[in-house]
């Protein structure tokens, strides 16, 4: 929502000063040139010269690169990795659902009862992001690992045969996703059962709704936008980590973000790397987009 | 909860029931299954912090997956492997650098964008949907563009490069933290400061800038979070001298010697201690 921009105060609109009405007309370009510069040089222009090298034919052994107008490179790259990016759509997918499962429970009683001791809960919740991500991902790892102390237990009290593993199978790698991404979800989810009216709720109980039909009916709803913050901020990142899938998959998980890391950093193949994160782009744009049609950009703010 | 309010004119008994059902729920069935979230989400934490601790039997000094018994060996020694300080010096240092030139700028378009509505101030809205796709963009076609951008005009990577990436990504998340303390501003008192003769500059320094501290000091903070443990977009720009979650990933390949989980309950230590601390003090305000 705009903040109303206030009218200037009549005595200095009286004092005609030399000057002054260039710097205020300039005033909101100058403060916003240096960020909006930045932005473009380091984010819109890297966008663009990705798209024109994702047409260009490189050589991985001096990284050069010449326009040869190489349409063919992008679909050459979705049919040879298709089932990287089908992989990496049905992780993100499921850790996602998993988180928003997860959390909304506790969202709701962080919201709903957390009383004087909500910012207590909310730290402990954003926990997890107090250790550095790389670290996180190798603890679990330890823990997941065949002698690490969760395997070893259940296998003492044989309630998994002795040849069970977790490391390397999609289950870890999904696990993993939905761990380091969980405050994601459940921030967004807390803000927007936070926001919601008691009085709605007392007035559906009022007019004889069971907790079903008040869950149903005035708090779900009421929770939609959150939910879908919740969803795309959780989902896109996940869709491209491949920090998780490294660590903790093994070769027949492999997700794209693996194939476009090594793409980039091993075979040096920058136009077969543009290419694909080309693709991996448009993917998220196309949740972006339908993220902004329903609920507007400046929403995303709130659920940061 | 509100509930408890009811009208006398209704004793539903069915609506009674409820309430002692929701009630029930709030009391013991959310509880304990929130304190096993956060139990979940804590435990990997108590794991590295415990792993830090762990004795070392091989010769290599590389964490085990075994307990091998307590050492505070690794704490002592929390400076013994030469290529994991300096990283996380490195760290140290772009953070704080990044910090300094994304709080700035982000402050700055914060202030443009809720002062001037696009009437007055013409590419706002092109500006504001930057800074959503910013946010919402997955982090590694950020990064890889960024490689190909450095690669195409020859721009060697290194402590620059990082410091442009952590900057460009920090930006929005300052701008939208700023903003967003900054739209309950009382615009009146820097009409009165102007009333009294002040020009605008000092005005910023002596009026707005200290009302709008706590919401600067945020993004600031913010900012010095996400540079501190961003791996994506380093691992792409960073050259010869990798920042620390850069070295840590490199060095999974190999094993991870002990003094990684030193640094990261360390790390962990100081970040949690500045939040109490926050809360502390938010309490004491109210």
């Amino acid at each position: 929502m705009d903040q109303p921009v206030s009218t200037d105060h009549p005595r200095r609109v009286e004092v005609p000063r030399r000057g002054a009405g260039w710097g205020k007309r300039l005033a909101p370009y100058l403060l916003s040139l240096p960020a909006s510069v930045w932005l473009l040089l380091l984010f819109i222009v890297p966008m663009g010269v990705m798209m024109i090298q994702s047409l260009e034919t490189c050589s991985p052994a001096t990284g050069l690169c010449v326009m040869t107008w190489h349409w063919g490179e992008l679909p050459s790259q979705v049919s040879l990795y298709h089932q990287q990016f089908i992989t990496s759509l049905i992780f993100a997918a499921v850790a996602t659902t998993i988180d928003l499962i997860i959390s909304f429970p506790i969202a709701y009683w962080i919201a709903f009862y957390g009383g004087r001791r909500k910012n207590f809960f909310l730290i402990m919740l954003l926990v997890p992001f107090f250790v550095s991500f790389i670290i996180r991902t190798i603890v679990w790892e330890f823990i997941l690992s065949n002698n690490g102390i969760v395997l070893t237990f259940l296998k003492h009290q044989h309630l998994v045969p002795s040849g069970f593993h977790v490391l390397g199978t999609s289950y870890a790698v999904i696990a993993g996703l939905a761990y380091n991404y969980l405050p994601f979800t459940a921030l967004p989810l807390y803000v927007a059962i936070e926001r919601i009216d008691r009085r709605v709720l007392d007035a559906a109980y009022d007019l004889y709704a069971n907790r079903r039909a008040a869950f149903l009916r005035v708090i779900l709803p009421l929770a939609i936008p959150g939910i879908f913050a919740a969803f795309l901020l959780t989902f896109i990142p996940a869709f491209g980590d491949y920090v998780n899938q490294e660590i903790l998959g093994g070769v027949s998980n492999t997700m794209i973000g693996t194939v476009i890391q090594n793409t980039f950093l091993v075979n040096f193949d920058y136009a077969g790397g543009a290419s694909l994160s080309v693709v991996l782009l448009a993917v998220s744009l196309v949740g972006i987009w339908l993220y902004a049609r329903l609920l507007g950009s400046r929403t995303i703010e709130e659920y940061l | 909860m509100s509930a408890e309010v009811k009208a006398p004119r209704d004793v539903n008994p069915a609506r009674e029931r409820l309430l002692a059902r929701r009630r029930r729920l709030g009391r013991y069935v959310l509880p304990t299954y929130s304190w096993l979230v956060i139990a979940y989400l804590v435990f990997p934490i108590a794991i590295m912090i415990a792993y830090s601790f762990n004795k070392v039997f091989t010769g290599l000094q590389l964490v085990s997956f075994s307990w091998n018994g307590f050492t505070t060996e690794w704490y002592r020694q929390w400076s013994n492997v030469p290529g994991l300080t300096s990283a996380f010096w490195l760290s140290i240092r772009l953070a704080l650098v990044s910090t300094v030139l994304a709080t700035v700028l982000g402050t700055l378009l914060a202030i443009a964008l809720v002062r001037y509505r696009s009437n007055k101030f013409r590419g706002r809205v092109a500006i504001e949907q930057v800074l959503f796709l910013n946010i919402a963009a997955p982090e590694i076609v950020m990064g890889a563009s960024l490689l190909g951008l450095f690669v195409t005009f020859n721009i060697a990577r290194g402590f620059l490069t990082l410091v442009l990436a952590h900057v460009m990504f920090s930006i929005a998340y300052v701008t939208v933290t700023v903003r967003a303390r900054l739209s309950g501003f009382d615009r009146s008192l820097e009409e009165a400061a102007y009333d009294l003769g002040a020009n605008p500059l000092t005005t910023f320094r002596l009026v707005t800038l200290p009302l709008i501290m706590p919401g600067v000091l945020a993004g600031a903070l913010m900012a010095f979070a996400l540079s501190i443990d961003d791996f994506v977009t380093s691992n792409f720009v960073s050259g010869s001298n990798p920042p620390f979650p850069v070295w840590v990933y490199g060095a999974t390949r190999v094993g991870i010697p002990p003094q990684v989980f030193v640094f990261g309950t360390g790390i962990f230590a100081i970040g949690i201690g500045f939040a109490l601390m926050s809360i502390v003090l938010s309490r004491r305000e109210t």
